[in-house]
């Protein structure tokens, strides 16, 4: 019998600190960082997820084993993503369509 | 007859395959992580989809953005998260042994998921559905757009089914907490046995967490500042 209880006091500050960085990630949006806007907006969401899963989630207090199987499961959505955009990013496209404009309507086709 | 005996001394709820109730709870913990990370990897195509086609069509996503209301989106964030709270709240008192309190914050937990439906329905999803920004059901290219305006109507397809996904999870999670509200209040859930409460609680944050990353990718797209976006 040796879970961990955590004290509604840092419940209470998590939530406080997850409402301060939803303010700070909608404040950031208004001002003009160029390509940072993006890397600000991940890393912002990136740390409000770690409170969520290491508090909210008790991994801080969880086994080793459990944590691994997390690590794992973020590991394996890291080369989804990876291996997709190294395809993605190094192809040679050829021009693409502007839009669907650029279809003729089903009837055209034919006369 | 001595089995009796230890069977009827066991605490409620343990299975009798486990060594303690802190294997079984942590079994059970390590069970659900494992169906979460399998929606990780389920939400996780959507996303990988959404940064190659935001790659390939960023001025049309920034265009698509700059159509959402960032309050509602923020506003929903914060609703969100307090859910996460109540919930994260309710397995507290189950841990203390508090039955009123568990069966109030499992209450407000789904006061506060159904306040994030009506905002994503009614204020978002109805108001769009009128700006004709939604793909298959009259959408129009708006001319002011520009060459831009020809990828939009794609940026609505993810908008649509990534919120659209997460709502689900949502609708699922509130029918989940039903159930968890009408045990709490049969005083079902005790500090040695609270497994239910924990890994339903798991859910939610997850669902939690797939917003905190869809707010700032939707609705924050390339700036939110004079002339952002171009």
């Amino acid at each position: 019998m040796s879970e961990h209880i955590v004290p509604v006091k840092l419940y209470i500050g998590i939530f406080v600190a997850l409402m301060c960085l939803t303010a700070l990630t909608t404040g950031v949006a208004y001002i003009d960082l160029g390509v940072f806007n993006t890397v600000a907006a991940l890393a912002i969401a990136v740390s409000k997820m770690l409170l969520v899963i290491l508090f909210f989630m008790h991994v801080k207090y969880s086994s080793g084993l459990t944590k691994v199987f997390i690590f794992a499961g973020f590991l394996f959505l890291a080369i989804l993503v990876t291996f997709t955009l190294a395809d993605e990013l190094t192809r040679h496209w050829s021009p693409t369509p502007t839009g669907w404009g650029m279809i003729a309507p089903f009837p055209a086709r034919f006369f | 007859m001595a089995d009796i005996t230890v069977h009827s001394a066991h605490p409620p709820g343990f299975a009798h395959q486990f060594e303690d109730m802190q294997q079984q709870r942590e079994a059970g913990s390590l069970g659900m992580w494992v169906f979460l990370l399998t929606e990780i990897m389920f939400f996780g195509g959507l996303f990988a989809t959404y940064i190659v086609y935001r790659a390939l069509y960023q001025p049309s996503f920034e265009i698509g953005s700059h159509l959402l209301e960032v309050r509602f989106g923020a506003l929903n964030t914060a609703v969100l998260i307090g859910s996460s709270l109540t919930m994260a709240l309710a397995i507290h008192s189950a841990q203390v042994g508090m039955r009123r309190a568990q069966v109030g914050f499992l209450i407000s937990t789904m006061i506060l998921g159904a306040a994030f439906l009506a905002i994503k329905f009614t204020f978002e999803w109805h108001h769009d559905y009128l700006e004709h920004l939604v793909p298959g059901f009259g959408f129009l290219i708006r001319p002011e757009w520009g060459a831009p305006g020809a990828h939009v109507p794609m940026f609505f397809c993810f908008y649509f089914f990534m919120t659209g996904l997460h709502a689900l999870h949502m609708i699922i999670g509130i029918g989940i907490l039903t159930v968890l509200t009408i045990m709490a209040h049969r005083g079902r859930f005790s500090p040695e046995y609270y497994s239910p409460l924990e890994v339903s609680g798991l859910y939610w944050h997850f669902v939690d967490i797939v917003w905190i990353f869809l707010f700032p990718l939707l609705y924050l797209i390339g700036g939110r500042y004079a002339g952002g976006g171009h």
